[in-house]
């Protein structure tokens, strides 16, 4: 079929879309509109309302005011399981998996494949493999879904919207925590399914990809329309000064010349299973970035450097010393610090208030004899809110009504705060906008120009040919290679290394 | 503009759900226990003394109660004082009054008045005294007066309410720190009467019984509750270390806590302890407030500083929000965890101590069920089952809303089967109340 005809017909129109929340007016009259056979890139920055609106497309919050019409036709939605129904098939930013169950019985939860209520097992299987594998995953669809990575949970939410005939597909962030590789077998397939008539809204921060996969865009700025136009007649820089307001510096981050001694030294690292012969060193003021494909084992590899996990085999020093961790406390103790990947299950506290989830790992700082100064608290957190620009209308909002950019920098915050040698980051800016990832990679130069050292674990490559003083790639639980040059490397470079 | 109300409403309720329904249910009782109330103590002797200012000879007619004397002789004091004469005070029934009447008339004593109270008032003996008793003169009967007053707002009524529930409060301090972390302690109701036997038994054997001395009573007292702690720790340390659900282990902890009391007391109620250790329970403070209301209330005090202002609050709230996150952050979950039921122990042996201190004796019959009244009273309060939301002000609410059904009930006279139909009924309601709750249905 010819695009341009199908572009004729307009499949989705959201009008006038109001949504407010207490204290805060997340969406003032938004309106969207999609076509068949075509991708919407909906951007933004952190907090911009982005997320609302695909909530209120799915369901999952109700609008105060606007229409939605699918076909020409209104719809009225009181739940999720209305807008299921009419063929909308929603990726959340944060994921929606049962922990429990396995990557099958997730993917086919909302519509088993039944006779009479009686699951067939084998089929839910080949289809779930037959789709895991289009999207370059490489585990066992049987396994519990507790025990993936969070790149791997991202794939089975792919995977289950995609299973779900669907007419309109939304992703919010879904290449937040993939690599390269994943990411383009996912354009491939949203490729296809554009070509197959389907309209396709999608939210990144990453601009690169989209340009490379969106046919038109649309960017929102505290809750309303600033700017749709075609992807074509926009520059890079332009978009992002619709998303801030103003321009933004990009890659103003200088390089330290001569790092200094070796803080924190591993040898031998393993753990049977992800993790097997690992050595590495990280040196006084320098970014070590640390890449590979999803599952490859940098996660794991950064839990055993923080006490969270234990070696089964290896041994690490810290500044000569060997240290025989037995807990993040320990880890803690000696100036290691994990920032973790999965800031939902394992980062924050979501019905916690802000400024505690802040401060739960320098509580001493704050504290004299065990009673917590809270001015001093607060004080030490507005001044992060303010260097990092986390929008948020006071510190005592539930972290979980935080946007989840804004979730991700009080995560970093967390860290920041407290004073430390090693610093382990994994995927410090997921979900991070532009303009706020700028002042975190200068946030993170300072932090190694002031002689700590950072293992930068990240997916997003440019993120990593920017910052680091040197790479490490990984594969399948071994280290396959080091990157020296830093300024000479290309990210073809490290996936060749990643893929071998 | 409509949504924005309503948010703001169901904000507000989110807060203080429980709070209005604890003031709703007062009102309800307020209206509902509105009655004549005829006065009968010594403030009302002196006021009712002080109208009788012109009258030189007065007799005072009451019933033999401890309550009446204060009242008799608070208006002997009173007349005294406005030189008058009080020619006799009658303690008893409407025979001893007669007699003494007629004894007067025949001395040929002129009276001016005869003060009673409301109940003596009415004996039919003093209907018709100018008839009946022409030689005493002219004599009017008067007594305090009467006016209308709910029974459940009266003074008394509102200490006795607090100092009913005060076990149970005591006790909620502790399963809220539990639940704030996800867990559950069921051993707390049998850890009462474990405690109330143990601290019975060990003031009967050691302590020197019914002749024990204060020193010895305390000692006993902190011994009970340093036992009933450690037991506290074990089940902790269960839960923590080897990952055990906290229901199982408390449930056996119930089991083995349930069945020492018997052992303890062989099955008995053990009473041999002297008057003075019922000062914990019984006794009152200045102003007639019960020192179990005072211990309570300084409790109540410490926890909600803990929770809001300390560390350990906030570990607390971390361990049950999301207790990977909190190991990741360095929090020490297992000492948290090991900390909370720890302290869970401790509170309800003091719980225990209190009861036996009420009741005088130490049986193993003590707290039975009231794990189930503690934690409605935590959950009530608007602390999540789940952990890491609730606090220990609502927990409060919630001890109280659970002490004034049961106290309204008693006033307007429902026995314990239907009481205990009702209490299910209105937890219930209560809880729907609950302003959060209430969003879930919007
Ligand atoms: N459940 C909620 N309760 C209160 N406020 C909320 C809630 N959800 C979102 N908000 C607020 O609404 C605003 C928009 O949030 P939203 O999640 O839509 O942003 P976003 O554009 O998706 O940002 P990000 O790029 O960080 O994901 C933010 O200010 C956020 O704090
Ligand atoms: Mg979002």
């Amino acid at each position: 079929m010819n695009t341009a005809a199908l572009q004729q017909t307009r499949l989705l129109r959201m009008a006038g879309i109001v949504k407010t929340f207490p204290g805060v007016k997340a969406l003032r009259g938004v309106t969207v509109e999609l076509s068949k056979g075509e991708i919407l890139a909906l951007l933004g920055e952190n907090g911009a309302g982005k997320s609302t609106l695909i909530k209120i497309l799915a369901g999952a919050f109700l609008p105060d005011a606007g229409d939605i019409f699918i076909d020409g036709k209104q719809l009225k939605l009181q739940g999720p399981a209305d807008s299921r129904n009419a063929g909308i098939a929603v990726i959340h930013q944060e994921f929606s998996l049962v922990a429990g169950l396995n990557a099958i019985e997730n993917i086919f939860l909302a519509k088993p494949i039944q006779t009479y209520s009686v699951i067939h097992l084998h089929q839910e299987y080949i289809r779930a493999k037959e789709l895991l594998d289009k999207l370059g995953a490489d585990f066992d669809p049987r396994t519990p879904c507790r025990l993936l990575s969070v790149a791997q949970m991202q794939l089975v939410e792919i995977a289950k919207a995609l299973s779900e005939k669907a007419s309109i597909l939304v992703l919010d962030e879904p290449t937040a925590a993939l690599t390269p590789r994943e990411t383009s077998r996912l354009f491939i397939l949203l490729d296809q399914l554009k070509k197959s008539g389907m309209g396709i809204i999608y939210v990144s921060h990453r601009l690169d990809e989209v340009f490379q996969i969106a046919d038109r865009m649309q960017v929102l700025r505290d809750g309303a329309d600033v700017v749709i136009t075609n992807v074509n007649s926009a520059t890079q820089s332009q978009i992002i000064k619709w998303m801030v307001g103003r321009d933004i510096e990009q890659s103003g981050v200088s390089k330290k010349e001569v790092p200094g001694n070796v803080v924190l030294r591993a040898k031998g690292l393993g753990n049977g299973v992800k993790v097997r012969d690992v050595s590495l060193e990280i040196r006084e003021g320098e970014i070590l970035g640390l890449t590979g494909l999803v599952g490859s084992g940098r996660t794991e590899v950064a839990r055993i450097l923080a006490g969270a996990d234990i070696a089964e085999k290896g041994e690490i020093t810290m500044e000569g010393r060997k240290l025989n961790l037995r807990s993040v406390g320990e880890a803690i103790g000696e100036g290691i610090f994990l920032l973790t990947e999965d800031r939902k299950n394992q980062g924050l506290f979501l019905r916690r208030p802000v400024h505690e989830n802040f401060s739960i790992a320098s509580l001493f700082r704050f504290a004299c004899f065990g009673i917590i100064n809270k001015a001093r608290e607060i004080k030490a957190f507005l001044s992060h809110r303010d260097s990092m620009g986390i929008k948020v209308s006071s510190p005592f909002v539930r972290a979980g009504n935080l946007s989840g950019g804004n979730q991700q920098k009080v995560l970093l915050a967390r860290w920041l705060e407290r004073k430390g040698k090693v610093f382990l980051l994994d995927e410090p800016t997921r979900g991070v906008d532009v303009g706020a990832k700028e002042e975190i990679y200068i946030l993170l130069r300072k932090l190694a120009a002031n002689g700590n050292a950072i293992l930068l674990i990240s997916s997003e490559l440019p993120e990593v040919l920017a910052l680091s003083d040197r790479i490490l790639v990984m594969h399948d639980g071994q280290i396959k290679g080091e990157i020296k040059d830093v300024g000479n490397a290309t990210q073809e470079l490290i996936m060749e290394l990643a893929i071998q | 503009m409509n949504s924005l109300l309503g948010g703001k409403i169901s904000g507000w309720l989110a807060g203080r759900g429980m709070l209005l329904v604890l003031l709703l249910l007062a009102v309800f009782l307020g209206f509902a226990t509105l009655a004549d109330q005829n006065p009968n103590d010594a403030e009302a002797g002196i006021g009712l003394a002080k109208t009788l200012d012109g009258s030189k000879t007065v007799l005072i007619v009451v019933r033999p109660s401890e309550e009446d004397s204060i009242f008799a002789q608070a208006i002997e004091n009173q007349i005294v004082g406005q030189n008058g004469r009080v020619v006799e005070i009658i303690k008893g029934a409407p025979s001893d009054a007669r007699a003494c009447l007629e004894r007067l008339q025949k001395d040929g004593v002129k009276l001016d008045a005869i003060v009673c109270n409301h109940f003596t008032a009415s004996w039919s003996i003093f209907e018709n005294m100018a008839t009946k008793f022409s030689g005493l003169g002219d004599v009017r009967i008067v007594e305090p007066a009467s006016y209308r007053w709910p029974n459940f707002f009266k003074r008394d009524n509102l200490v006795n309410i607090v100092n009913q529930i005060a076990v149970i409060a005591i006790l909620a301090v502790g399963m809220t720190f539990v639940i704030l972390t996800g867990g559950i302690d069921l051993s707390v109701g049998a850890m009462i009467a474990f405690s109330a036997v143990l601290v019975a038994r060990l003031i009967r054997d050691y302590g020197g019984g019914v002749d024990a001395h204060a020193p010895a009573l305390i000692g006993c007292s902190i011994a009970t509750v340093g036992i009933c702690a450690l037991m506290g720790m074990f089940s902790g340390a269960m839960v923590a270390c080897f990952s055990i659900p906290p229901f199982i282990t408390t449930l056996a902890m119930m089991l083995i806590a349930g069945g020492m009391a018997y052992l303890i007391s062989d099955g008995q109620s053990i009473d041999r302890v002297p008057e003075s250790f019922m000062w914990l329970g019984r006794g009152s403070t200045l102003m007639r407030i019960p020192i179990a209301v005072v211990l309570t209330a300084i409790i109540y005090l410490i926890a909600h500083l803990a929770m809001t202002r300390t560390v350990f609050g906030r570990y607390v709230y971390a361990v049950g929000g999301n207790r990977e996150a909190a190991r990741l952050s360095g929090v020490s979950v297992l000492g948290v965890l090991v900390l909370v039921y720890t302290l869970s122990g401790a509170l309800a042996g003091l719980g225990g101590v209190v009861m036996a201190s009420q009741l005088k004796s130490g049986a193993p019959t003590y707290g039975h069920m009231y794990e189930l009244y503690v934690i409605a009273a935590v959950v009530v309060g608007g602390t999540s089952l789940a952990g890491g939301e609730g606090k220990i002000t609502g927990t409060l609410i919630g001890a109280l809303i659970l002490a004034v059904i049961q106290n309204g009930m008693n006033l307007l006279g429902f026995d314990s089967n239907t009481q205990k139909c009702i209490l299910g009924g209105v937890l219930l309601l209560a809880i729907l109340l609950d302003g959060s709750r209430l969003k879930l249905i919007k």
